[in-house]
């Protein structure tokens, strides 16, 4: 078994992917600083690595303030902005960022009504927002938490840290964010925060593996002609590997695999998620797919949204996240958003 | 009997022994987690001998709290946390002494390998570092090579089990066969340890 597997870390080795970039130690630091220079909207402390709305603290209202590994951009900082997060703290890629940011963000943007941290559910995001709240709190930042864990590919949790958090955290930070934007209080904020996680499932499938600009190399092996089933977004290796699927068959399991988990009794939000390499073209085809899946089995869609939002850098692949709505998330859903990945209504 | 400058000697020698062995770890952690842990304790060791240089603590204690701290402030994901917390509670436990002997060392060591398993929820046999931190702990009453040697055996002994904490968990049975990149990167640190004796 370790013999096998060296043999396959050389020929892994072997094969340097082509990035654009300089050099791998400073890639989220130049992305930082194009960031900032794209989107005077927000303040970027680079050093630092915040990202903060430019209006922030906003008096009164509720701050939403998430992070987490670079390499699924836009995903985080891609989404500060009026409507969504307060703040964003990007880690080293594929990492979570350590305390001192996310307790420099916390003090930046709070108005007064306290500070929601959204936190994926990986043991290191965990541990360091854990750690963030406990030191803010003691700056005297009020800070409430929300874990987002809608992966449907991690099943048996009692042995495993639990359900990852993919697209779902897309949902939590838009429809929390227009929450906070009403006005609504901490605890508020943070009960739509949890509905919106607990209504949401994801499954995700890799065409590709992705490659770390540390490594250079795909992070797994998966040859052409095959596809991962039940993929995260950090390049681990899913739970399944199988012969390519066709789109068809993809919509057809991924679905199937998303509504054995929630059986949603009321309309549904809708993302096909690109993981970054594959093109809007395919996803697009992959809607058309998932949509009549969806309607094959009777589940209503209220709005649906297409595009690379939670990415795994240049993995190819993408996933499924449904969340049941009710009508006040979908009102929140629809309410005016600003920020540079996610904007419309205003 | 062991002193301040004997602890910054076991972190600049874990410095040293985490830069050889980088590659490695990433490598390991590429198979059944996220290709990081190399590049991340990188970062971290690095960073915590230029802070041990400027800051120069004068007690056994002080030094390995001022590492655990930095290591929390630096790394990151899982990793920075857990070894951080290790550092810093093996410092806290051995107060404020100016020496102390290994055998103090060891308590204290188990002390910070205690508070590792609270924050991390993990117990032996759950494939993380844990599998090679408390074979050593045991081992360090008896010789900092014995500590080296049962850290060491304990990462290989990972290579059958089955993942049940961390990014490793997802892969469920497909973990098995690989050997846990926290728990070589635990026997680098023990390994140094017995380096820094030597």
């Amino acid at each position: 078994m370790i013999l096998e597997w060296s043999h396959s870390a050389r020929l892994a080795l072997e094969v340097l992917v082509n990035m654009l970039i300089n050099v791998p130690e400073t890639v989220v630091a130049d992305a930082l600083r194009g960031i900032a220079a794209a989107h005077p909207s927000l303040t970027v402390d680079v050093d630092n690595r915040v990202v903060v709305r430019r209006d922030a603290p906003v008096a009164g209202q509720v701050a939403l303030v998430s992070g987490g590994g670079s390499g699924h951009e836009p995903l985080h900082a891609g989404f500060v902005g009026p409507g969504m997060l307060s703040a964003a703290c990007p880690g080293e890629v594929f990492t979570s960022p350590v305390p001192d940011q996310m307790v420099r963000a916390a003090a930046a943007v709070d108005g007064g009504a306290g500070v929601l941290f959204v936190v994926k559910n990986y043991t290191g995001d965990v541990l360091n927002f854990d750690m963030a709240a406990e030191l803010a709190e003691d700056e005297g930042v009020t800070v409430a938490k929300v874990l987002v864990d809608d992966d449907v590919a991690v099943t048996d949790s009692l042995y495993t840290a639990g359900r990852r958090g993919t697209g779902a955290t897309l949902f939590v930070e838009k429809i929390a964010g227009a929450a906070a934007v009403e006005g609504a209080p901490l605890e508020r904020v943070e009960a739509i925060a949890r509905q919106v996680n607990g209504s949401s499932r994801s499954f995700g499938v890799a065409l590709t593996a992705c490659s770390t600009p540390a490594k250079g190399s795909p992070t797994f092996e998966l040859p052409p002609g095959e596809l991962e089933l039940g993929v995260g977004i950090h390049g681990e290796p899913g739970r399944e590997r199988r012969a390519m699927m066709t789109s068809r068959e993809i919509a057809d399991y991924a679905v199937q695999v998303v509504l054995e988990d929630l059986r949603p009794t009321s309309p549904v939000l809708l993302l096909v998620n690109g993981m970054g390499a594959t093109p809007l073209l395919e996803l697009y085809g992959f809607n058309a797919e998932v949509h009549r899946v969806l309607a094959e089995r009777g589940v209503p869609v209220a709005r649906t949204l297409v595009g690379n939002y939670v990415t795994s850098l240049d993995m190819a692949g993408a996933s499924v996240t449904l969340c049941q709505v009710d009508e006040e998330l979908l009102r929140l859903w629809d309410a005016p958003v600003n920020t540079p990945a996610l904007r419309w209504g205003c | 009997m062991l002193d301040a400058a004997f602890m910054r000697r076991w972190m600049s020698a874990t410095a040293a022994a985490v830069d050889r062995e980088a590659a490695r770890l990433t490598d390991l952690d590429s198979a059944i987690g996220d290709a990081d842990h190399g590049a991340n304790l990188q970062r971290g060791f690095q960073a915590v001998t230029a802070v041990l240089d400027k800051e120069a603590p004068d007690t056994p204690g002080a030094v390995l709290a001022l590492a655990g701290r930095q290591l929390i402030s630096t790394v990151g994901g899982a990793s920075g946390p857990l070894y951080g917390t290790l550092l810093r509670r093996t410092g806290k436990a051995l107060g404020d002494a100016g020496e102390v002997s290994r055998e103090q060392l060891a308590e204290a060591l188990g002390a910070g390998v205690a508070a590792v398993g609270q924050l991390g929820g993990a117990a032996a046999g759950d494939k993380t570092m844990l599998d090679a931190l408390l074979p050593a702990v045991e081992a360090l009453g008896e010789s900092f090579p014995a500590a080296a040697e049962a850290a060491g055996a304990g990462a290989l002994a990972t290579v059958p089990l089955r993942a049940r904490k961390g990014r490793a968990s997802y892969l469920g049975e497909r973990s098995v066969g690989h050997q846990d990149p926290g728990a070589t990167s635990s026997a680098l640190l023990i390994g140094a340890l017995a380096e820094a004796a030597a």
